[in-house]
């Protein structure tokens, strides 16, 4: 059985949509066809916040999550609760998110304040305090042009001193019966096909037969695809309902990560395991991003810029891949084969990815440079992992993304290391040998002689960060 | 009941709900058609063939227009320089130009047919960079001097010499809401466009100008902006225009809304300068002469250049007594997308020129930039005129700054600074205090005018109108704050309109500052006028005189009679007395000789000082703004706590400037920073973590402005060249203070250690 009516309560109230256009953005919905222009558009790809909405998901952790509606498309919404920022105020009773920002001035031009009162909001409806250090994380993603946000997080601190209101209550996700869309694109005239099984074993069959298809989690990719690109996507796979996709396991040796798990699910399991993939995680794009974007498709969509292969290569990180009734699983670096080329064949998908457990005396670090410290792409990331034998290295594993059209393994910098003393004169062999590594361009982000420069000195930040850790202190905010 | 309080800005209830409508949140009109504007992608080309046959049949589609759709001048040019086409016809001169526009039933339509245009072009040569400009000589006008005696021999004499180049980034406006316009048929060939613009008679003037019609015809109104920075002041007319020209061409209504790509490839920026100075001093730092060569990148037109550039020049003395000065300004046309206001408007360029200047003294001398800074100052036996002959009469910057190094703990934070860094290796800090003076009024003369529109109801009720926009600066609160003051009623009896070009007419646009100086003294004076016949009224009434009737405390008190406002208004109703009111002004006593850059361009100065703290990492360049410190002078505030807003907004938007904003375009002129994934303003965490911000207590203009304030739109963004000075002066700890860092604009990661690496010669530690 399939069912072709999307169906979400909306500030409250049951909504049925029968056959949207699979890639309307919940942005364009709201705005066009129900009229609620209080969400507003500010860039189309996930960075300003202007569209943040909340969706309340009993299923999710935290349960009241912010999202970006301008990538969000329409159909992902089924089963949740939606809330814009209309739905707050109750008989003309300012939500307390709203009234704080009133009174300390939060507000000038405005465009961006209902994405702050949504953001805001999420935390709201999931705490009961906040402080800088959260605020700068679930703030990142709203970018404001005229207060210079101070006034912001003078609202943000005095929000819980409001009287408790009456707010709206988590509707039960419908699970039953796998959502199948078709509709003809009247531009275009293409039909389009929107697919959202239910179990692991259908999404293999589905895809087995469209391998053709988009396979859709978060959005914050494909996304853009759509609303930057204008591309038409005729069959989208929505791996969004798949039973134990999203799955975060404790294994004997590591920790498995279902491609569904969002960053926001993973985070705190990788962050016990490693406390610098952790601060990583909280760079990573913004809290509305990282609610809807999966470290599965960071892996899957095999940009050389994403954040989360350096780290996982470097901690010896293995990818679990299906097709049809078949897994395999591999090295997460052979997974990357050229700029645009994964080892990846029709059919075949990303399932999970395993990360093993520090291994003992294991040092580990990674590092990101960006123009900005939050809800940046990297100009690059470097990570690596080591272990000692006394003052000699028996292993290490260096990772950059950034530095050419995959993310990849410094084999060179590698060996000046492995087997050696680890000692200033080997680091500076190693440093030097990055040059063999890598032939990194340059771009709008950061030219090729910087990015070569920076990726030996965090190289050798490595090096400090163990020998002396007081001195390589990064500059970091918060 | 108004002035001197925080009252909260007028639209906070509906920003925060939602329900303050902006252009594309308006009500979708019957036929209304949606609009996307075809752009070039060439930098500099001759166009061959423009194919829109594809367009014109893609579904959806109504219309397409090309410069041959316009009726009369094909040009949106704001000063009359008529290079600015609203189509292009023969040529593109950037990349992003217009060159035609597709009118569709729908915005998907309209987008999916703009990309099945084909154009073909033949690339001419393009000049791009400021070095390919001074090659070519491709000055926009002659470039102009300004000068007070003989610097180069000033400087020669002077015990010391420096010099240097300082290049300084653009900047995108990155207003939140990008440019949108809708416009609406009415009877006899008249529109009403809704346009998100700083400058509606503009808008209203170069629309009729398009169109060959006369002004009356058209009628622009704005309720607010989602921001504006200058961006909107005359980028928002090509806009505009084109709904106009879809609505006149087809009858229907039409939306135009830039999506944020398009915005920031076709709409103009902050101009980068590339500055060499030269100057001569003493053994005190105190500077003997200066001579500047300022070379702007102006894009493929003319613009507001001109003003922008005299900004510059007139702003590179800052707070110092230059001595001998010698300005030179080059403002160059190149094939990028014509540079424009930005906040400061030119002002930002020419002080990071003369603190920088402060920076290498200090260095030169090994000593605190502070104390250069002070023996600087204006101020003294003859050194109270600027550059451009202005006596600086309202010089407080020199109580200013102390006050605010001694509240801030200037001296003990610099040793500990001093003290951290000779701790630590590989993570560096860097303070330092910069002061600012801006210039306000606009420098063209006729603009520093204002008209505004006052009606009482026969409720008693107030409906204020008044030239100036809102564009989230709160303007409409403080005039409703001035107007509810002048007749002793509370602030929400004052209804604030929307800017209607029918109301109030022949507006200058709501920019240098100045919003609040030139409309609120005009809605004052329409208060006044009503106010003076209700209390000529009310003396008849009581039999005393006029003098002595008082409005107070939401009554009229005359003699033995008492009235509540709204009661007086109605007896005065029946009593045919006239309720309605326009008022005017026009700022006193400046004037200006252009052709010798001399007179009194400003009626007065703002002033400022900040102290910024900063840290960086020396192995990647990346940095950190720890602390900042603001005392800040607004005059007597109308409201302080917008003020402080203004004060902290700009703060970060300058340091944004500085540090994160980069404008990045490739060889072929195409930019490459045209979306927040690939243009980064600062972020929540970029704030200073620690930000204190104070307004100058003791603050209060000695010319008659409204209450006594002080603008407070631009200024503050300049209080942001500390974070700049503060990084330099972190980098240049790397070699114990001895030389001046080759530290650029903006100082990105790699800008930093670029400089850093320069310092060390070498690469690696």
């Amino acid at each position: 059985m399939a069912r072709d009516t999307v169906s979400f309560t909306l500030n409250g109230a049951l909504v049925a949509v029968q056959n949207p256009d699979p890639t309307l953005t919940l942005l364009n919905w709201l705005r066009t066809n129900r009229a609620l222009t209080g969400t507003k558009e500010g860039c189309t790809e996930g960075d300003c916040g202007a569209c943040t909405i909340v969706i309340g998901d009993p299923d999710r952790t935290p349960h009241w999550q912010a999202l970006n509606a301008c990538i969000a498309f329409l159909p992902t919404l089924d089963g949740k609760s939606v809330i814009t920022v209309e739905g707050l105020a109750k008989d003309g009773q300012l939500h307390p998110v709203q009234q704080a920002l009133i009174e300390h001035h939060g507000s000038q031009c405005g465009f961006c304040t209902p994405g702050f009162v949504m953001s805001l909001y999420a935390h709201y409806r999931n705490h009961g305090a906040v402080d800088d250090d959260t605020l700068n994380d679930i703030l990142a993603g709203n970018l404001c042009r005229c207060t210079g946000y101070a006034p912001i997080i003078r609202a943000a601190k005095a929000m819980f001193e409001y009287p408790k209101p009456e707010e709206i209550t988590l509707a039960t996700a419908q699970k039953s019966e796998m959502l199948n869309l078709t509709m003809t694109d009247p531009l275009s005239g293409t039909e389009k096909h929107y697919f959202a099984p239910q179990s692991l074993d259908e999404l293999a069959t589905l895809y087995g037969q469209y391998p053709q298809a988009v396979i859709l989690a978060g959005s914050t990719d494909v996304g853009l695809w759509v609303t930057k690109q204008r591309k038409v996507l005729e069959v989208l796979i929505d791996i969004g309902r798949v039973e134990g996709f999203a799955r975060v396991e404790k294994t004997r040796d590591g920790l498995i990560i279902g491609a569904g798990a969002s960053y926001t699910h993973a985070h705190a399991a990788l962050a016990q395991m490693y406390p610098a993939l952790g601060e990583l995680i909280r760079r990573i794009g913004s809290t509305q991003i990282r609610n809807a974007g999966t470290i599965g498709g960071n892996i899957a969509n095999g940009s050389p810029i994403g954040d989360m292969p350096p780290p996982f290569i470097a901690l010896g990180a293995e990818l679990i891949l299906r097709i049809g009734d078949k897994t395999r699983r591999i090295a997460l670096e052979d997974f990357f084969v050229a700029y645009g080329k994964q080892d990846r064949a029709p059919g075949e998908f990303v399932e999970a990815v395993f990360v093993p457990d520090p291994a003992p005396g294991q040092r580990f670090m990674v590092a990101k440079i960006s123009k900005r410290f939050d809800q940046d792409i990297s100009a690059l990331c470097g990570a690596f992992a080591m272990q000692l034998d006394g003052t000699k290295v028996t292993s290490i594993r260096i990772a950059y993304g950034g530095m050419a059209g995959i993310p990849a393994r410094a084999t060179e910098a590698e060996t000046a290391l492995l087997d050696k003393d680890w000692s200033e004169v080997h680091i500076r062999t190693a440093m030097t040998a990055l040059g063999d590594d890598f032939t990194p361009m340059s771009d709008m982000r950061a030219s090729a002689h910087y990015r070569l420069q920076a990726a030996q000195n965090l190289l050798w930040k490595f090096w400090l960060d163990d020998k002396a850790p007081y001195l390589a202190r990064e500059v970091r905010h918060g | 009941m108004g002035k001197f309080s925080d009252v909260p800005h007028d639209s906070a209830h509906k920003h925060v709900t939602g329900k303050a409508v902006y252009i594309d949140d308006m009500p979708l009109l019957r036929g209304l058609l949606h609009l996307q504007i075809g752009l070039s992608t060439r930098a500099h080309a001759r166009i061959i063939s423009v194919d829109l046959d594809a367009v014109r049949t893609a579904p959806g589609v109504v219309c397409i227009l090309t410069h041959k759709d316009i009726p009369a001048i094909n040009d949106v040019s704001p000063t009359g320089s008529g290079d600015d086409p609203v189509f292009a016809t023969d040529t593109v001169v950037y990349a992003g130009q217009a060159i035609f526009a597709v009118a569709a039933t729908s915005l998907a339509a309209a987008r999916y047919a703009t990309a099945m245009a084909k154009i073909d072009y033949e690339d001419l040569p393009a000049v791009l960079t400021l070095d390919d400009a001074r090659a070519a000589k491709s000055d926009l006008e002659p470039a102009q001097v300004m000068s007070n005696g003989d610097a180069d021999a000033a400087i020669e004499n002077a015990q010391h010499q420096l010099s240097g180049r300082l290049r300084i980034g653009g900047q995108d406006h990155f207003y939140l809401e990008s440019q949108a316009a809708q416009c609406v048929p009415g009877e006899d060939n008249d529109l009403t466009v809704y346009s998100s613009t700083q400058h509606p008679s503009e808008v209203q003037h170069l629309i009729a100008h398009m169109l060959g019609r006369p002004s009356h015809n058209v009628t622009v109104q704005v309720r607010r902006m989602g921001g504006a920075f200058g961006g909107k002041e005359t980028q928002a007319a090509l806009i505009a225009a084109i709904t106009a020209l879809a609505t006149c061409k087809t009858g229907r209504p039409a939306r135009l809304v830039l999506d944020r790509d398009d915005d920031m490839v076709l709409t103009g920026k902050r101009h980068d300068f590339e500055i060499d100075y030269h100057c001569g001093f003493d053994d005190t730092g105190r500077l003997a002469g200066v001579c500047l060569d300022m070379a702007a990148r102006c894009g493929c037109s003319m613009d507001l250049s001109a003003a922008i550039n005299d900004r510059a020049m007139f702003h590179a003395d800052n707070t110092y007594y230059l001595n001998k000065a010698h300005i030179l300004s080059r403002r160059l046309r190149t094939n990028t997308v014509s540079a424009t206001a930005f906040r400061g408007f030119g002002g930002p360029q020419g002080m990071m020129v003369i603190e920088r200047v402060m920076d290498e003294i200090a260095c030169v001398l090994s000593k605190d930039p502070l104390d250069v800074r002070k023996v600087n100052l204006y101020g003294g036996e003859g050194r109270d005129f600027t550059p451009y002959g202005q006596r600086v009469t309202d010089n407080i910057a020199p109580e200013l700054i102390d006050e605010l190094a001694h509240d801030a703990d200037y001296a003990k934070r610099r040793n500990d600074v001093h003290a951290f860094n000779a701790s630590h290796q590989y993570v560096r800090r860097g303070i330092a205090l910069t002061p600012v003076k801006f210039g306000i009024s606009f420098t063209t003369g006729f603009l520093n005018q204002a008209g505004a529109l006052v009606h009482i109801y026969t409720d008693g009720s107030v409906h204020l109108n008044h030239g100036g926009t809102e564009m989230g600066q709160g303007l409409n609160t403080k005039i409703a704050q001035v107007v509810a003051e002048e007749f002793q009623i509370a602030v929400d009896q004052v209804k604030i309109t929307a800017t209607d070009t029918d109301k109030v007419p022949n507006t200058s646009a709501t920019a240098a500052s100045s919003g609040t100086d030139l409309n609120g003294m005009a809605a004052q004076r329409a208060a006044q006028t009503i106010k003076a016949r209700l209390a000529e009224f009310a003396g008849g009434e009581a039999g005393c005189a006029t003098e002595d009737v008082i409005f107070a405390g939401g009554r009229v008190i005359a003699d033995d009679r008492d009235w509540s406002f709204a009661t007086l208004v109605k007896e005065a109703y029946l009593a045919r007395v006239s309720l309605s009111s326009t008022g005017f002004y026009a700022t006193p006593d400046i004037y200006y000789d252009r052709s010798s850059h001399s007179g009194r361009p400003f009626y007065y100065y703002a002033y400022g000082a900040a102290i910024s703290e900063v840290e960086i990492d020396v192995l990647t360049g990346e940095s950190k703004i720890l602390r900042v410190d603001i005392l800040h002078d607004v005059g007597k505030s109308i409201n302080p706590a917008l003020d402080i807003g203004q004060i902290e907004g700009g703060f970060v938007q300058g340091a944004g400037w500085l540090t994160s904003e980069e404008l990045v375009f490739d060889e072929q002129g195409i930019l490459r920073t045209h979306a927040p994934s690939t243009y980064k303003i600062p972020a929540c965490a970029d704030r200073p973590a620690i930000f204190n911000v104070a307004l100058f207590e003791r603050g209060e203009n000695l010319e008659d402005t409204i209450h006594r304030s002080k603008a407070v739109g631009e200024p503050p963004l300049m209080l942001a060249i500390s974070v700049f000075s503060a990084l330099t002066d972190a980098v240049a700890s790397i070699d114990d203070y001895k030389t001046l860092p080759d530290l650029h604009a903006p100082a990105t990661p790699e800008s930093i250690l670029q400089a850093i690496t320069a310092l060390k010669h070498e690469a690696k530690p």
